[in-house]
Parts: C-alpha cells; sequence; structure tokens
C-alpha cells in the first residue's frame, strides 16, 4: 500500500533508536558482567562468571536484593489498597466531578520526583512539621526518629509517588467493565457487596496485576528514595549498583547485578502478562 | 403505607381483571428538562405477554428500567401484588431482565452464568445444580454448559440470558429488545420460540421493541408508547383493525389516512362519500391497504354499502405474495392497495370497499 521509502522513512529511525540507546547498552552491560577490575583499576576484558560468584557469596549483596524486593512489596501493596478504592470512587460513583478528580490524581506526576522526596523529608525529619506538630501537641517529647532515614520513610515516600501508577490500570479497566453487567447482577439479586467481589472485581484483575507490576517494578529499581529518606538501613539494591558503577568503580560487579534485576524484571514482567492474559475476557 | 395497601386491595376487588400483576400508576419521569415518561398507568395480568411498543426515544426502555429498578420515576407508584414495587433496590425485586446485548458475565461460564442468581441466593448446591441444569435444557444449550460466554453465538447468548433471568422463577421477566441483535432469520425464530417458552412456564413477560410485527406476532396485549405518553393499549388484532389514533394506524401496518367532513350522517373525503353514525364535522379515517379491492372490469354495479372509484397506478412494489398500489384518484388523493401479486396488469383501475373497513380515528396530538 505505502511505498518501501516511506516505510523505510517511517521504520528506521525508531530502529535505529533502539539499537543505540537500548540493545547496544544491554549488550555491554552484559559483557561488562563477565569482565573484571585489576588491581590497577583497569577493566580486564577475559571472560569469567566471578562477578555472578561474589553476588552469591557476598551476604550483603542478596541481604539488599531481599531488602529492596521487600520494600517494593509494601510500595506495590499499599498503592494498591490506595490506589484502589480511589480507582472504584471515581469510576463508579464520581458521576460528573469524574474528570476533575482524575486530573486531580494525574497533576502530582507533573512535579518533579526530587522535590516530593523532598517535601517528605522536611515532613518527617526531626526537626520536620510532623514531629514538630507531636511534641506541640505533647504526645511525644522528643522528636520520633524512625520517621525519616529508615525503610519506613522509603516505603512511605515510595507508595506516595507510584500510587497513580497503581491507580491508572486499575481505573481504566474499572472504565471498560460494561455497566450492564452490574446492572445484571444487581437484578439477579446480588446486593452491591456481593456484585463488587463477583463481577467488578473479578473483571479488574488485569488492571490490579497491571497496577501491581508498575509498582513493584518502578519501586525495585528506585534509588533517589533510598538515598534522600533511607539512611544507613533503607540501602535499596540500586544505590549499590549506583556506588559500583561510581566511587568503587567496579563496572564489572555493577553489570551483573544490573542483569540480575533486568532478568528479575523481565521474568516478572512476563508473569504479569500472562496472568492478566488469563484473566481477560474479550 | 397501610392505607396504601387497604386502597389497592379495594382496587384489586374492584379491577375488571383479577388477576394483576403489576399496576403502574401515573409514573412520570425527565432527564433534566427532556420529559420523557408523562403520567404512564398500565395493568399487567398474571401470565400476560405484553409488549411495549415505540419508536427510539420514546420512553419504552426508560420504563422497563423504572420497573426493574435502576432508574426511579420522578413521580408515581408501582405496585408488585398490591405491594409498593418502586421503594425496593432492584436486587430485592422478583423482577428479572433480559438485556438488549444480554450482558452475559464474560468471567463466568455458561453454567455460572445461569446459577448467577442462585448461588447469590445462598441456594443448596444440589438444588442450584439441577435448577440449572433444568433451565439450560429449557433453552436447548446443555451441551455448552462449560463454555465462556465469548466463545459462543449471538442466537445462543440469547438463550443463555434468558435461563439466566428464568432460572431465578421470577413473576415478571422484563426483556429489553433481546432479539434485536440477531439477523432476520433468527429472529423469526426466536420470536416463535419465546412466545411458547412464555406460555409453558406462565410468567408475565412484558417485552420492549420497536418492531411492530414482531409485537404483533408474540404480545397478548401491545401498548403502544409515544414520546412518553401511551397512544392505546389493545391486543394486536384490535390495535389493528380499531387503531384509535392517526399515530397508531400508521404505525402499527400501512394504512391510508382519509380527511374528511361529516355531514348529516355522510362523510366526503374529496370524491369519495358514504354513510356515517359520526357527529357533523372534520372526521379522519383509517383504511388499511388490504381492504380496497381491485374490481374486475365488465363486473356488475357497485353491491349494497360498497364505496367504489376509478383510478390511476402510478407505482407498484412486488413483495412477494402481495403487491402493493400506489393509486392516484381523479381528485388527486393517493391510496395504497394491496392486491395479490401478478392480478391488475392495467394502469387504469376500479377500486371499491366496505365502509365498515374504514376506522374514524383521533388526530395525534402534537408533543414536544
Amino acid at each position: 500500500m505505502f511505498s518501501r521509502a516511506y516505510r523505510a522513512v517511517i521504520t528506521v529511525p525508531p530502529l535505529l533508536w533502539v539499537a543505540v540507546f537500548l540493545l547496544v547498552p544491554y549488550a555491554l552491560l552484559f559483557c561488562y558482567s563477565f569482565w573484571s577490575v585489576s588491581a590497577d583499576q583497569v577493566i580486564v576484558h577475559s571472560w569469567s562468571l566471578d562477578n555472578y560468584r561474589e553476588l552469591l557469596h557476598v551476604h550483603v549483596y542478596l541481604q539488599t536484593l531481599f531488602r529492596s524486593m521487600w520494600i517494593a512489596a509494601r510500595v506495590t501493596i499499599f498503592s494498591l489498597l490506595l490506589g484502589y478504592p480511589l480507582a472504584y470512587f471515581l469510576s463508579f460513583y464520581a458521576g460528573a466531578r469524574k474528570d476533575l478528580f482524575y486530573q486531580l490524581v494525574i497533576i502530582p506526576l507533573w512535579v518533579s520526583y526530587l522535590v516530593r522526596a523532598y517535601a517528605w523529608k522536611t515532613i518527617l525529619g526531626s526537626d520536620g512539621v510532623l514531629n514538630t506538630l507531636l511534641q506541640y501537641v505533647h504526645l511525644t517529647k522528643h522528636p520520633l526518629e524512625f520517621l525519616l532515614y529508615s525503610p519506613f520513610a522509603v516505603v512511605l515516600t515510595l507508595t506516595h509517588i507510584y500510587t497513580p501508577f497503581a491507580f491508572l490500570p486499575i481505573y481504566a479497566s474499572l472504565e471498560h467493565i460494561p455497566r450492564n453487567l452490574v446492572e445484571a447482577s444487581h437484578d439477579l439479586g446480588a446486593s452491591p457487596l456481593q456484585t463488587f467481589w463477583r463481577v467488578i472485581f473479578p473483571l479488574s484483575i488485569p488492571g490490579v496485576l497491571a497496577g501491581a507490576t508498575f509498582a513493584f517494578v518502578l519501586s525495585l529499581g528506585d534509588f533517589l528514595a533510598p538515598l534522600l529518606l533511607g539512611g544507613p538501613s533503607g540501602i535499596m539494591i540500586s544505590n549499590i549498583v549506583v556506588s559500583l558503577f561510581g566511587a568503587a568503580y567496579n563496572w564489572p560487579l555493577g553489570a551483573a547485578i544490573s542483569l540480575c534485576m533486568l532478568l528479575l524484571v523481565l521474568g516478572l514482567l512476563f508473569l504479569s502478562e500472562n496472568l492478566e492474559k488469563k484473566w481477560s475476557f474479550r | 403505607m397501610s392505607t396504601m395497601t387497604r386502597q389497592s386491595a379495594i382496587e384489586s376487588q374492584t379491577a375488571p381483571s383479577a388477576g394483576s400483576l403489576l399496576s403502574i400508576r401515573k409514573v412520570a419521569k425527565s432527564f433534566g428538562k427532556n420529559p420523557v415518561l408523562r403520567d404512564i398507568s398500565l395493568e399487567i395480568a398474571q401470565g400476560e405477554f405484553l409488549t411495549i411498543l415505540g419508536e427510539s426515544g420514546s420512553g419504552k426502555t426508560t420504563l422497563l428500567r423504572i420497573i426493574a429498578g435502576f432508574e426511579s420515576a420522578d413521580s408515581g407508584e408501582i405496585l408488585m401484588e398490591g405491594e409498593r414495587l418502586d421503594v425496593l433496590p432492584p436486587y430485592r425485586r422478583r423482577v428479572n431482565t433480559v438485556f438488549q446485548h444480554y450482558a452475559l458475565f464474560p468471567h463466568l461460564t455458561v453454567e455460572e452464568n445461569v446459577g448467577y442468581g442462585l448461588r447469590v441466593a445462598k441456594l443448596p448446591k444440589d438444588e442450584i445444580w439441577a435448577r440449572v441444569q433444568e433451565a439450560l435444557a429449557m433453552v436447548k444449550m446443555s451441551t455448552y454448559a462449560k463454555s465462556k460466554p465469548a466463545k459462543i453465538s449471538g442466537g445462543q447468548q440469547q438463550r443463555i440470558a434468558l435461563a439466566r433471568a428464568l432460572v431465578n422463577r421470577p413473576k415478571l421477566l422484563l426483556l429489553d429488545e433481546p432479539l434485536s441483535a440477531l439477523d432476520a432469520n433468527l429472529r423469526r425464530q426466536m420470536q416463535v420460540e419465546l412466545k411458547s417458552l412464555q406460555r409453558e412456564v406462565g410468567i408475565a413477560f412484558v417485552f420492549v421493541t420497536h418492531d411492530q410485527e414482531e409485537a404483533m406476532v408474540m404480545s397478548d396485549r401491545i401498548a403502544l408508547l409515544r414520546m412518553g405518553e401511551l397512544e392505546q393499549v389493545a391486543p394486536p388484532r384490535e390495535i389493528y383493525s380499531r387503531p384509535a389514533t392517526a399515530y397508531t394506524a400508521q404505525f402499527i401496518g400501512h394504512t391510508n389516512l382519509l380527511r374528511g367532513e361529516v355531514h348529516e350522517r355522510v362523510v366526503r373525503c374529496g370524491s369519495l362519500d358514504w354513510p356515517v353514525a359520526l357527529p357533523d364535522g372534520p372526521a379522519l379515517y383509517s383504511l388499511r391497504p388490504e381492504n380496497l379491492r381491485v374490481v374486475r372490469t365488465g363486473a356488475g354495479g357497485p353491491g349494497i354499502n360498497v364505496v367504489r372509484f376509478r383510478g390511476r397506478v402510478c407505482h407498484r412494489a412486488f413483495h412477494g405474495s402481495t403487491e402493493m398500489l400506489q393509486v392516484e384518484c381523479a381528485d388527486g388523493l393517493k391510496i395504497s392497495v394491496r392486491t395479490a401479486a401478478g392480478d391488475h396488469r392495467a394502469d387504469d383501475v376500479e377500486l371499491e370497499f366496505s365502509p365498515q373497513d374504514a376506522v374514524p380515528v383521533r388526530e395525534s396530538e402534537e408533543r414536544v
């Protein structure tokens, strides 16, 4: 239908883009993960599995990876617990104000991540808004130290940042439920609660899975929130990668960790896509 | 509330049809400033097949949704067997609906769809199973029990929607244009099946359609709705042969509307006249095309009580077994005539009809 030249003009730029900025870096990452660093800080291009061995045997790497996953899991759960009711309310009960509420959920995404993370820092810090308030009303005598520089602060911040990402696919899936199914359920004698659990929730599962995947994957790879608010106990795996590529100058080990995370994330995406397919019926 | 039930008890004693199931009383509904239903009152008898017929925008679906409970009326009330129905939420009404696009739950199998109402009512498992199998057998869909709705055809989905509603043994089944998505042949077949099924189960059906032929084939009574008001409620034969208004006459079947003046017991429409029993004044008559006969040339003079006139055929439309002729009379009046196909090739014809076939109808008033 279209001429070859036209098709080439349309398809070559994106292919080039993907090749130069995606495939080549991944290939480099893959190569680096099998190389090593010599004592005098030079990358040695000899192939071995040493980096992967180190990854498995040095306690701190696995421990940090599991902590990151645990933080990401909590962020996912809280994002879903906040995002689902919000999406449900908007889709079914907001009526004419639907668009307004939708914009209100989206607007925070326009604010820089960094600004929002710093905002939590000023709220949670020992001289922060929350501690000052608690002392002012005499609920506490001293600032609560666990609020900032802890996994708690990281989970809180990441939940705040990624809830819209969990909300959006859930909202989309709820919007796609034909309303006559809800009416049919009521018509057949199901109360609103029964209708929710038997019709609405099952049909929104693809959205929940997509939202959970977003929240988990995005927070698993996060490094700013732990850097700004995590403290030593809130370090996540990406912080280790950053330092390995930076100060520690151990690119090969950093690449090996990155590759493991990449595989983990790809596995998750694959799994969630299959589950979503299983739960979609049209 | 107690005065309400006493009053309705008295009314049901005095009402002509003792077996009244549903009473719709002065139900009105507006969407914004748009009146959709204006003071609808309608009685539905036990076991009756009532069709609400109307064009799109006539309010027929809104009326059905008010009975089902998906919309609430602005005023008026609905009683089922003397009890207020309109105050109950939809899930407490002993009314089930077959939706226009079936609304089968896509994540459940055919069997689970049919058993849905019984499961939410928390009936024992073996009873649910038995009733579901019975309902599936009734609509001849037993072999599809384990299929998902997406895997079966439109006609089959239609049957499942029907089984899913009837399995709950409602007192009243509402059907919202359930056959409109089916192709013509399947549609005719389903009309017959649906009607015989309704006789079999004895449940009252309220059937909404815009198709007058469908309404005629299936109904015990037709309620013709026009712009939110009931134009006429009558059995199909009566509504066809005795239309009350010009709108009814034109909407149900084809008709010729003859406008004339009554003067001293004779009505005159152009060059035609015949004796009537109406007071003097303007009058409107509906004359069905099949009530006009083409007279063979050379036949004897007009019989007693027959109006005979001449005209010229200006258009012929072939319909298979019949043919529709447009005949123009000497005074310019155009009349449709239905004849057996193939007869009367001549262009100049002589026509006759019996005055009792010309039915006086009211003008349909303008509504905004």
